[in-house]
């Protein structure tokens, strides 16, 4: 029954059928998303963000998707292409262009860099680079809150079609589902892990068939279309809320970057720059706005001017700001101070 | 009455759950009427319904969930059947429980208890120590008791611990280590213990070692030898100026552990005392360590291939004789 659902949710055609207002915020967050990705990623090319720069373009629709129907007190876990629903979950942008940047002032203070960063008091996990480990991290954030008492809410973890090949992953979504905890998880197949294509990731037909073997719901997803995630990602996040099984959503979509800004993604073929699922998510989320008339062309100036505004600010005050120094951190990795190892002195 | 190191084991996690409502136990076969591999957990799951649960075999999600609860504010106790079993989760313990704080500045009150070092006919996959691994990893306290009353204060002390604690407990130590009652207190972890007082050798050791050490120390005074044993109790922190103040006394030393030899606690108390303390040193220190071979299986070859009383005594002789 639930493979049935599946499959008609795939064959069915994507429809804007949320309220205007909920599209249009979640457009307006994407807008903001390109413009500070796009900008990080002319720092970097100018040698002014050392590290990487990793960017969800093409995946916008998505993530803000994602960001968007969780609420205080849900837990969050975003990767390193979720720029938009860490945005949406309410991640100030001098969070971003401070940890970018190297300010000491950063939730990282220089400790971590780019994408790995998060406030988890706030329940805005930092990730790890180790794809699917956070899976069973949200899962224990999750049962934390079942231990204490606390009603009503869900968590969110996304993850690609790379980090789905990894053990963790199998580990964390078949302890999501013993333990059935309120748990999404968005999966968005970009077609490449890092430079390797689908054929040489998995064997199996389609990816959201694996959420039957799990335990979990499954949903497919055209992730191009901002209407159709704010629909999928936002019913799943409704249902894991109701008390339904943990859900997976499965979205396709085309990485329109590089694996990070110093991959040029040569690798991406021609053919597959052709497939409906290489659409830029932000220029078709524009076109919907315009056929349906949502707002006029000057608002939409408007909002990009608001944008570049507000992505101007935070990196002109990141950029302000003291980064850390060797000689002056604090190079304790403990909590308890007492506890740090020393090598001794001879009394 | 009498208690095992086993039992003090499983009434320290009684305690905890008794006093703690944060506190929760997972692991495989944890729960039930089952309690456990090694029964740590006997009949806890039905004196603290819903807390002590039972997972599926995932090393790593078990560690990543435990981590998840910590952070959002339980105090969650994590068994490893087996400590070897915990390569698995190698990645969420180092990786993510070691660097959360230093990262991030929320701290992951966990505790994961490894089942420890070698037992006759266990073989290379149930018999490992894991305890230079973990301290090599910044982030991560290591305990590694070698008494009954050492096992229950410093798992209590463990989950008080905002950090997070890899307790190595031995288990050859379960049932063969008896004490009258449980202390009430412990020294505090970061402090090593003078097991025996000698003026002659400081042999060095922790968890099961502390014991073969003794033993030595005991074969070794007829002769006329003062051996001094020092019990580390946790590697990390790693008391150094208690090794440095007891080989400022005795002028020897020798260092004992059952993990494979290349590095790890030995090599670093080596390194402490050799370059805190070179001028402290009437012979060039020493040290003992399993062999460099998978664990074998075979009680033969098992009880030579861990360091034991006869090669301890060999290597003490041969460095007070110097």
């Amino acid at each position: 029954m639930l493979q049935t659902a599946q499959r008609q949710s795939k064959t069915k055609k994507p429809k804007t059928a949320l309220p205007h207002e909920r599209f249009l915020e979640a457009f307006r967050w994407m807008l903001l998303t390109r413009t500070l990705e796009e900008k990080l990623v002319s720092l970097y090319r100018g040698g002014l963000i050392t590290g990487g720069v990793y960017i969800g373009k093409g995946q916008e629709a998505v993530s803000v998707a994602c960001g968007l129907f969780l609420k205080k007190g849900d837990v969050f876990a975003p990767l390193i292409r979720d720029q938009a629903g860490r945005s949406a979950f309410g991640e100030p942008l001098l969070d971003v262009t401070r940890t970018y940047l190297g300010s000491r002032l950063g939730p990282m203070r220089g400790r971590d860099g780019n994408i790995h960063r998060g406030r988890p008091q706030e329940n805005q996990l930092a990730m790890v680079s180790h794809l699917g480990a956070m899976i069973s991290v949200t899962v224990g954030a999750l049962m934390s809150k079942r231990f204490k008492g606390e009603k009503g809410f869900v968590g969110l973890a996304c993850i690609g079609e790379g980090g789905m090949q990894a053990g963790a992953f199998h580990e964390g979504m078949n302890i999501a589902a013993v333990e059935q905890v309120p748990l999404v998880i968005v999966a968005t197949n970009n077609h490449y892990a890092y430079s390797t294509p689908n054929d040489r990731e998995f064997a199996c037909h389609d990816l959201v068939d694996r959420a039957i073997g799990y335990g979990f719901e499954g949903y497919s997803l055209d992730g191009t279309d901002l209407g159709a995630c704010l629909e999928v990602i936002g019913g799943a996040v409704k249902r894991a809320r109701a008390g339904r099984p943990p859900q997976l959503v499965v979205a396709s979509v085309l990485r329109l970057s590089g694996h990070g800004e110093h991959d040029d993604a040569s690798y991406v073929t021609e053919e597959i720059k052709r497939e409906p699922f290489a659409r830029d998510c932000l220029k078709v989320a524009e076109q919907t706005i315009a056929d349906l008339k949502l707002v006029d062309a000057e608002t939409l100036v408007e909002w990009r001017k608001e944008a570049a505004t507000k992505v101007d600010e935070a990196i002109a005050t990141a950029q302000k700001e003291a980064p850390p120094e060797g000689d002056k951190e604090d190079w304790c990795a403990l909590s308890i101070r007492d506890l740090v190892d020393d090598v001794g002195t001879i009394e | 009455m009498s208690i095992t190191y086993l039992e003090a084991i499983r009434e320290a996690q009684a305690k905890l759950l008794r006093d703690d409502k944060r506190v929760f136990i997972y692991g495989q076969d944890v729960g039930g009427t089952f309690g456990g591999a090694f029964k740590a957990t006997k009949g806890l799951a039905r004196e603290f319904p819903g807390r002590v649960l039972n997972a599926p075999i995932s090393e790593d999600a078990i560690v990543g969930t435990a981590i998840g609860a910590a952070i959002e504010g339980m105090r969650p106790i994590v068994e490893m059947q087996f400590a070897d079993f915990s390569s698995i989760a190698l990645n969420q313990i180092l990786n993510n429980a070691g660097t959360h704080y230093w990262r991030t500045n929320v701290p992951v009150p966990i505790t994961v208890r490894l089942p420890s070092g070698g037992t006759k006919g266990s073989g290379p996959f149930h018999s490992q120590s894991m305890e230079s691994i973990y301290a090599h990893y910044p982030g991560l306290i290591v305990m590694t008791p070698a008494t009954v009353e050492d096992a229950y204060t410093m798992l209590i002390e463990a989950v008080a611990i905002d950090d997070p604690v890899v307790y190595c407990e031995h288990k050859y130590l379960y049932y063969h280590l008896k004490a009258d009652k449980l202390p009430t207190e412990g020294l505090p972890t970061g402090r090593a213990r003078i097991a025996r007082e000698g003026r002659d050798l400081t042999i060095v050791s922790y968890s099961a070692m502390v014991h073969e050490a003794l033993a030595v120390a005991e074969q070794l005074a007829p002769e006329g030898f003062e051996i001094e044993v020092v019990d580390l109790r946790s590697v990390k922190p790693l008391d150094t100026n208690t090794v440095l103040a007891s080989v400022a006394r005795t002028g020897r030393l020798l260092c004992v552990g059952e993990s494979f030899p290349w590095g790890g606690v030995t090599a670093e108390v080596i390194a402490r005392v050799t370059g805190e303390g070179f001028h402290l040193l009437d012979a060039a220190p020493q040290r003992i360590n399993a062999k460099d071979t998978p664990i074998p299986y075979h009680p033969n070859l098992w009880s030579t291939h861990r360091p034991n009383a006869k090669e301890i005594a060999r290597k003490a002789r041969a460095l007070l004789r110097e």
